[in-house]
């Protein structure tokens, strides 16, 4: 857990003094990845620098696991802090494993347990540590550096970890690769980690919670899909963009609005059964599942008005489908590729697993808003 | 010769790689030629056996002593100057040093004789002085040139000062550093047949006598030598900056 109390940072400048923190509270929760988010020169880095004393504080408390850290020497405090920084910072003159080792050496761990210890982290990340160990960081990608980068700061097992703008070095799609593996390595760790962004959309991807800076002030501490949902001033609406909606959609994926009782039929049902089954169902359509219960097709209520034989008379192909796990963006943005109000979902084997409608997404949006206008306070604190 | 920063890199594998060949092929071809242009001379190079080998010795012995007081002291000065703590001094210092380093090493071999007479103290001074500017310069400026973001990784993973400076900065300067090292020691060597002129010995004492006896024979005895010696110096430096250097850090690797 990290608590900040009142963090205040004033620079003092030939100019003038700068208040770079402004009495900033907050506290992450065991486990949980809090992302600082704003513009440049709004005073997220230096919140996040005064916690492991890159900057000192000007007053102001910072506690760790419950214990405040003012009382600790700093050089013994930020060992037992993992950092990560945007130009990945690997010591050239170091191999890979000497690199890892650097925290674990200065915690006189033995050589052989640091080592051990490096060639896990390793493969942790899918670098053959056989391979990598004994390279220099300039015989790396950027990728493999960053990655690198990360489990150097994981390497004695800090149970906080600090990170700015760790994959802002990155291109798009190593950022979204590595950003996955961070997090599913962080679904196992279950680090306490505060995290300096610029990105809302990588805020929105790998926090738990969201704190959007200004002027060194925080303007909303929060969800992501709170704060999307519920910007608390217009600074906030602004920063996190018109489109704040939409981005909403990555919260949320096609298994938590779908409707996996939609009617089925198969090819060779009778068109009187099929149709007197959606007329029970209320439904309009029904998807047209093979023998391994796979979707391969539609009927609708009009075409089978009046028409004998059986569905595979009528059946149409489907345009697409979109796999269940998927978020709500990737399934709009398939809907409106295909023209389509709604799409057949299917799960991991491609089997069918129900059918999310357009309306169906607007309404799950639109709940958030219903719900949250009832019982706000209930949500802020969930 | 590049005082700081790593050269390009277009011609900085030719040169410390493969440098000695091209180098040393000349100054055979330079020997040879002599040699066939006027054979009669190595009889009387010849004669000059013993004075050859005692006055290398005593040149040696001013190269390398006043090259190592200039390595001892020129890299705790240039450290020195690089600490924070320095930040606001440091650049007027290096002015003065910058300064220091447009005298011409026969005036600060004269300009040491003034101050300590002659024989080996004025000549040791003079040549430790002229080596000692490129080293503490290049010190200076390879350990202010190791990125910032170096040294904030290594602070935030709680690194003292102490281990930053041996564990981060000097290995990422060391390839600067050497290459001050390499100019020192060049300019060392080639400077040192000047403490002749001041009574501290060496092979000048061959070339200034043979000039002025406008003897070609043993002009040669001193200069032949002090040529190899400097080769030599430089490609042992070249090889010591090519193995020394961590392949990380090492753009010649």
């Amino acid at each position: 857990m990290i608590r900040l109390e009142d963090l205040t940072k004033i620079f003092r400048t030939p100019n003038g003094d700068v208040v770079a923190a402004d009495r900033v509270n907050m506290e992450v929760p065991e486990g949980e990845i809090c992302i600082l988010l704003g513009p440049s020169g709004c005073g997220k880095t230096t919140a996040l620098k005064m916690i492991n004393r890159l900057i000192p504080p000007t007053s102001g408390k910072i506690y760790l696991d419950g214990k405040d850290t003012s009382g600790l020497d700093d050089i013994e405090l930020r060992r037992n802090i993992g950092y990560v920084i945007q130009q990945i910072g690997l010591f050239p003159n170091m191999t890979i494993e000497e690199n890892i080792c650097v925290v674990p050496r200065l915690l006189n761990w033995d050589a052989k347990r640091a080592a051990n210890r490096a060639a896990e982290l390793l493969d942790l990340v899918g670098l053959d540590a056989r391979q990598y160990l004994k390279r220099f960081p300039k015989e790396l990608s950027g990728g493999q550096q960053q990655r690198v980068g990360v489990i150097r700061a994981l390497a004695a097992d800090p149970p906080v970890m600090l990170m700015d703008e760790p994959f802002g070095a990155i291109d798009p799609i190593n950022r979204e690769i590595i950003q996955d593996e961070f997090l599913k390595m962080q679904s196992e760790m279950k680090k306490t980690i505060m995290f300096v962004s610029h990105d809302i959309d990588e805020a929105v991807k790998m926090g738990d919670k969201v704190a959007i800076f200004r002027a060194g002030k925080i303007e909303q501490y929060a969800s992501p899909d709170r704060i999307l949902a519920h910007p608390s001033n217009e600074f906030v609406a602004d920063f996190v963009g018109a489109d704040r909606t939409l981005k909403r959609l990555r919260l949320l994926t096609a298994e938590q609005v779908a409707r996996s009782d939609a009617p089925i039929t198969s090819r060779s049902t009778k068109i009187d059964d099929a149709r007197q089954a959606l007329s029970g169902a209320k439904a309009r359509i029904a998807v047209v599942i093979d023998s391994d219960h796979r979707p391969v097709g539609f009927v609708t209520a009009e075409e089978m008005t009046g028409a004998s034989g059986t569905v595979r008379d009528l059946a149409h192909p489907l345009p697409a489908t979109v796999p269940i796990r998927a978020d709500l963006r990737a399934v709009v943005s398939e809907m409106f590729a295909q023209d389509t109000m709604w799409l057949a979902c299917t799960d991991d084997q491609g089997r069918f697993a129900g059918v999310i409608s357009q309306p169906d997404v607007t309404a799950a949006l639109q709940a958030t808003y219903a719900r949250d206008r009832n019982t706000p306070e209930k949500l802020e604190a969930s | 010769m590049p005082a700081t920063g790593i050269p390009p890199k277009s011609w900085r594998r030719h040169d410390a790689v493969a440098w000695p060949w091209p180098r040393a092929t000349l100054f055979l071809v330079f020997a040879l030629g002599i040699w066939v242009s006027a054979s009669g001379l190595v009889d009387s190079i010849v004669t000059y056996r013993e004075d050859i080998v005692y006055l290398t010795k005593q040149h040696l012995v001013l190269v390398v002593s006043s090259g190592t007081a200039a390595i001892l002291v020129g890299l705790p000065v240039g450290i020195w100057l690089s600490r924070p703590s320095m930040e606001r001094y440091a650049e007027t210092v290096m002015q003065v040093f910058n300064i220091g380093t447009t005298i011409p090493t026969l005036a600060v071999v004269a300009l040491s004789m003034t101050l300590l007479g002659i024989g080996f103290p004025p000549a040791f001074f003079g040549l430790f002085v002229a080596s000692l500017l490129p080293i503490v310069r290049n010190t200076y400026a390879g350990l202010l040139t190791v990125p910032s973001h170096l040294k904030e990784a290594a602070t935030g993973m709680g690194m003292t000062r102490r281990q930053i400076l041996w564990r981060i900065e000097l290995p990422n300067a060391l390839y600067v550093i050497f290459s001050g090292i390499r100019t020192a020691l060049a300019i060392n060597v080639g400077t040192t047949p000047l403490a002749f002129l001041i009574g501290g010995g060496g092979l000048g004492e061959l070339i200034f006598t043979g000039i002025d006896l406008m003897d070609t024979g043993m002009l040669l005895a001193g200069a032949i030598p002090t040529a190899a010696l400097a080769v030599a110096v430089d490609f042992l430096m070249g090889q010591a900056q090519l193995h020394l250097i961590p392949k990380g850090v090492n753009p010649l690797r």
